[in-house]
């Protein structure tokens, strides 16, 4: 029933539905209650429709109210700064695709600023103002990217919410156990009950929860069950020991080894690489040293590989897949992954005490010297070995760090996923301002937000140099893009000088520097914004404005 | 009044723009970047120079003194208006940190205040010297108004012979003749001068499609239609209040002559409806002292924003005057005596019970009225299925929303607000159910646009 409910009273009722059945068949064949057959019949049955159309409406009454929500978790968060809450509003209410491809402009790019937001008001703890939740769950709806950060910040209301209304139900499922509280984590008889009946997904985050308070608890409570869970659920349970590795899982790892299905001992057999002091990282460690000596015949040291001939069943137990993909050999896809899996600290023994730099510099002989360092790399990241990091990565302003060296940009930017987040700055500024920002793009998207201000200096020196060189802006607008959303605001004054149009030289594209004045402003503009947007969330200030009109009461 | 008095918020700042794509390319406007020498004048106005893609740039200038609503000048060759530039220095100046400072306005700024003050003064003192324009000759103009309703009595004459024929052949006919025997109709009724009875022919037409129980909404709105014209033939017999509101539902023209009356009005809604032709906005007032509600009516023509705005949650000193017409709540804007300001007034509210009594009351003065203005008090948006109601929190009773309130994203706005708790709630109350404008929170929360 959509509207209000009309008033029972059957006579009346009936009368109403005879008029309606004399209207629809027409007076020429129904002649309607109260009024004679014949020319006056029509305006008769519309006189008395009007007069019970309107004593119908004047007669509603209220529907019976339904069973009412369960009232919405409280938010114990302080609410957000007024001027924050209308940024917000402002950047949700910017879609992309609204702007139809068109060029941009010197306007800033609204909705690219949101994540940026999004974090620092996470950082300082605010709660969104309830009105403005479904935007926000429509924002993360449309973006995978920002709905971890989306629905934190939207926090419980959220997800009260997302239980009425279905176009929100990814924020159930993204919510640990699908929207329903945990268990209070010091109950063990609630966290068995929930364990042993609930849903895959409660179970999962259950174990990342206790995974997170206590790795040992969880690694037990999953071994409880081990033996009967399904494969595919055996394999992301032993994800999530990801987290908080250490050596007391090494013999629940050790295993998993044996594990029917080979994914599951694939992963297994990751992990427990990642413990350099386990007993397959040692095993892995003897055979990767049996294929790797010094060889001294020639005009020096030089590092000589001999790849195993075989991969033996032991080989396989530990994670090694025997099956090349097509195109490489079989024997330097086995020794790629040996490398790969044995621990870095065992090498400088091996090859005369030298340090991982003296090691990366040895040459190598036969054109191993690929493969060996593309699996010192993967080697490097998966066991997050900083000193071997910087070893492979090498001097960012080397000329061959530019080109397709020994290691690619791609096993670079993961490398330096392993510094610390100044080294990594430091390193990709030098990388710039060797070899320009055509390769830096995906370094670039690895460097902490905001960028360290020598990152900062040296990409803007960088495309102040690519203008000067008469190229257009848009050749590079991935990496203007990553400035206006990671540069320092601080640092736009220092912009100001590249705001004006230039002459333009004689060598260069035809209307490039107006084009790029138009690029910088909009690169300023977004600064200024940020700036404005993180000043917002900085204020303390009461979050209502309650204390301007004091002589007005509410009634 | 001071300049930090009026300094506006965002959101009332985007409220002035035409359309979806003025108010985004505005915002993006509304950042220091583009802007030089914008400053603002503490009697009301605001400048600035915006860079655009030519070399010069665009000299915006507006006016946010006058009480008729804010008036703009712009140097761009855009036919938005407001201009998006106009929208981007009002968010520049309302964001308040310093990006228009106060100053003494330049030239080109300073000259077309100057000529706006003073054609506002002629303005005034003309209406002032007394005779309004247009009743210059009562005898031609009495002779202009019964030629009309000539016209309007066969026109009136003309839809009885209509409605008699359909009813005669059955309504079920009417479902096969479908719109184009509506759309004639309502064309005879233009000609015949009589607006309202060609808009509520037009409606007619699309309810045969309308879904289940069409042919008991059809007779319905033929038996309303039928009254009004019985009404319009009969208005000699009828009191004066009826009938004023007969000759107003008919669409015939009339002035708010009404005595004047003073308040603090708030904002309680703003809305707009669009057809073809025309945009229609509606405002609603509550006297914070008098404790009446009034609508202003404002209309743009098709794709252009109606040149009043009042920004919900704020209210104004001004004077009001009532359009003729029993139950009535059209209102005209007096004069202002200052400008809409924050203000924590609420309307005060009533049970969903007393709510659907309103209505049938006021049906008793205007039985064409299709809803009437109510603020529940204390209720909580409620899920029923597949629709939603606003249910009493301390009773059993609830209102279920109007089917086109159930698919807007302000329904959404609204249940959020709430979270299962009492909010309150001023919306439409009518034979449809209830359609919700805007929402209070509890405590002492901002009001909320829900349309």
């Amino acid at each position: 029933m959509n509207s209000p409910s009309v008033p029972v009273d059957p006579p009346a009722q009936d009368a109403w539905e005879e008029l309606v059945t004399a209207a629809l068949l027409g007076t020429d064949r129904r002649t309607p209650p109260g009024s004679a057959p014949g020319r006056e019949a029509p305006a008769a049955l519309l006189d008395a429709a009007a007069v019970e159309t309107v004593r119908r409406r004047a007669g509603l009454r209220p529907a019976l109210a339904a069973q009412r929500p369960e009232p919405a978790p409280e938010d114990t968060r302080p609410a957000l700064p007024l001027a924050a809450a209308r940024r917000m509003a402002m950047l949700l209410a910017d879609r992309p695709g609204m702007a139809g491809g068109a060029r941009r402009g010197t306007s800033p790019d609204l909705v690219e600023l949101l994540p940026e937001w999004l974090a620092r008001a996470n950082d300082r703890g605010f709660a969104p103002p309830p009105e403005a939740l479904p935007a926000l769950l429509d924002a993360a709806r449309g973006r995978t990217d920002l709905r971890p950060a989306a629905l934190t910040f939207a926090g419980p209301r959220a997800v009260w919410l997302a239980r009425l209304n279905p176009d929100w139900r990814f924020a159930l499922r993204a919510t640990p156990g699908g929207g329903a509280a945990l268990p209070h984590l010091d109950d063990p008889a609630e966290i068995q009950q929930l364990w042993q009946e609930g849903l895959f997904a409660e179970r999962v985050a259950l174990l990342a929860a206790i995974r997170a308070r206590e790795p040992e608890a969880a690694r037990e409570l999953l071994s409880t069950t081990w033996a009967t869970e399904r494969a595919e659920d055996r394999l992301m349970f032993l994800d999530s020991l990801r987290m908080g590795l250490g050596p007391r899982d090494e013999q629940f790892l050790e295993q998993a080894l044996a594990d029917r299905s080979r994914n599951v001992r694939a992963t297994a057999a990751e992990l427990l690489s990642a413990l350099p002091g386990s007993a397959l990282a040692a095993r892995m460690a003897v055979r990767a040293g049996a294929c790797v000596a010094l060889d001294h015949t020639g005009d020096g040291p030089a590092i000589g590989v001999e790849a195993p001939h075989e991969c033996d069943a032991p080989m396989e137990r530990d994670g090694v897949v025997a099956k090349a993909p097509a195109g490489r050999g079989e024997r330097s896809w086995w020794f790629g992954q040996l490398v790969e899996a044995a621990p870095l600290g065992s090498w400088p023994g091996r090859l005369g005490g030298r340090t991982p730099r003296e090691i990366v510099a040895l040459p190598v002989r036969d054109d191993w010297q690929a493969e060996l360092h593309a699996a010192w790399c993967r080697a490097a990241v998966r066991q997050r070995d900083a000193e071997w990091a910087r070893a492979l990565l090498g001097s960012p302003s080397a000329p061959e760090a530019g080109g397709p060296g020994a290691v690619s940009l791609a096993e670079r930017a993961k490398l330096l996923g392993t510094l610390g987040s100044a080294e990594r700055a430091e390193w990709v500024a030098g990388f710039i301002a060797t070899h320009g920002l055509s390769e830096a793009f995906q370094l670039l998207g690895v460097c902490a937000v905001p960028w360290a201000a020598p990152l900062g200096r040296a990409v803007v020196d960088a495309l102040n140099i690519a203008r000067d060189a008469g190229s257009y802006p848009w050749s590079f607008s991935g990496v203007m893009g990553l400035a206006e959303r990671c540069l320092d605001p601080a640092e736009a004054s220092r912009l100001d000088g590249l705001l004006a149009v230039p002459d333009e030289p004689e060598d260069a594209s035809p209307g490039a520097g107006g084009y790029w004045a138009e690029a910088f402003q909009r690169l300023v503009t977004t600064l200024r914004l940020r700036a404005a947007m993180l000043s917002e969330l900085e204020s303390a200030a009461p979050t209502q404005a309650d204390d301007t009109h004091p002589h007005l009461t509410t009634t | 009044m001071t300049q930090q008095g009026v300094r506006w918020t965002a959101d009332q700042v985007l409220a002035l723009a035409p359309d979806a794509a003025s108010r985004k390319a505005g915002s993006k406007l509304g950042a220091a970047g583009p802007w030089s020498e914008s400053g603002s004048a503490d009697e009301g106005t605001v400048w600035g120079l915006c860079k655009g893609s030519g070399s010069k740039p665009y000299q915006t200038v507006i006016d946010i003194a006058d009480a008729a609503g804010p008036a703009y000048k712009c140097s761009c060759p855009s036919r938005k208006f407001p201009c998006k530039h106009a929208l981007g220095l009002l968010l520049l100046w309302a964001g308040g940190d310093g990006a228009v400072p106060p100053g003494q306005p330049p030239d080109w700024a300073e000259q077309w205040i100057k000529g706006r003050r003073q054609r506002a003064e002629e303005k005034r003192t003309a209406g002032a010297s007394g005779s309004a324009p247009g009743s210059a000759d009562p005898e031609a103009a009495r002779r202009r108004a019964e030629r009309r309703a000539v016209r309007v009595t066969a026109g009136a004459t003309e839809l009885e012979q209509r409605l008699t024929d359909l009813l005669r052949g059955g309504l079920a006919g009417a479902e096969q003749a479908g719109y184009g025997l509506w759309e004639e109709t309502a064309a005879r009724m233009v000609d015949a001068q009589a607006p309202g009875l060609a808009a509520r022919v037009q409606e007619l037409g699309a309810i045969p499609a309308s879904g289940p129980g069409w042919p008991l909404r059809l007779l319905e709105e033929c038996a309303l239609l039928h009254l009004l014209d019985q009404g319009w033939l009969r208005r000699e017999a009828l009191p004066d209040g009826l009938a004023d509101t007969v000759r107003s539902r008919i669409g015939l023209p009339a002035s708010a002559d009404g005595p004047p009356l003073r308040d603090r009005w708030l904002v309680l809604a703003q809305y707009d409806t669009a057809d073809v032709k025309l945009t229609t906005r509606r405002i609603w007032l509550h006297g914070a002292d008098s404790g009446r509600t009034a609508l202003l009516l404002s209309y743009g023509a098709a794709g252009r924003a109606p040149e009043l705005t009042l920004p919900v949650g704020l209210a104004l000193e001004a004077e009001l005057t009532a359009y003729p017409g029993a139950g009535q709540l059209r209102a005209s804007l007096g004069e202002q005596f200052a400008p809409p300001a924050p203000a924590a007034i609420r309307p005060p509210g009533i049970t969903t019970t007393e709510a659907t009594a309103r209505y049938g009351e006021a049906l008793r003065d205007d039985p064409w009225l299709d809803s009437v203005p109510v603020t529940l008090d204390r209720v909580i948006p409620t899920p029923d299925g597949d629709s939603w109601q606003l249910a009493d929190t301390d009773t059993d009773t609830a209102l279920p929303l109007t089917p086109a309130a159930r698919a807007r994203p302000g329904l959404w706005r609204l249940v959020a607000l709430s979270g299962g708790a009492p909010v309150k709630v001023f919306g439409e109350c009518g034979h449809r159910g209830f359609t919700p404008l805007t929402a209070w929170p509890r405590g002492t929360g901002e009001a909320v646009q829900l349309y």
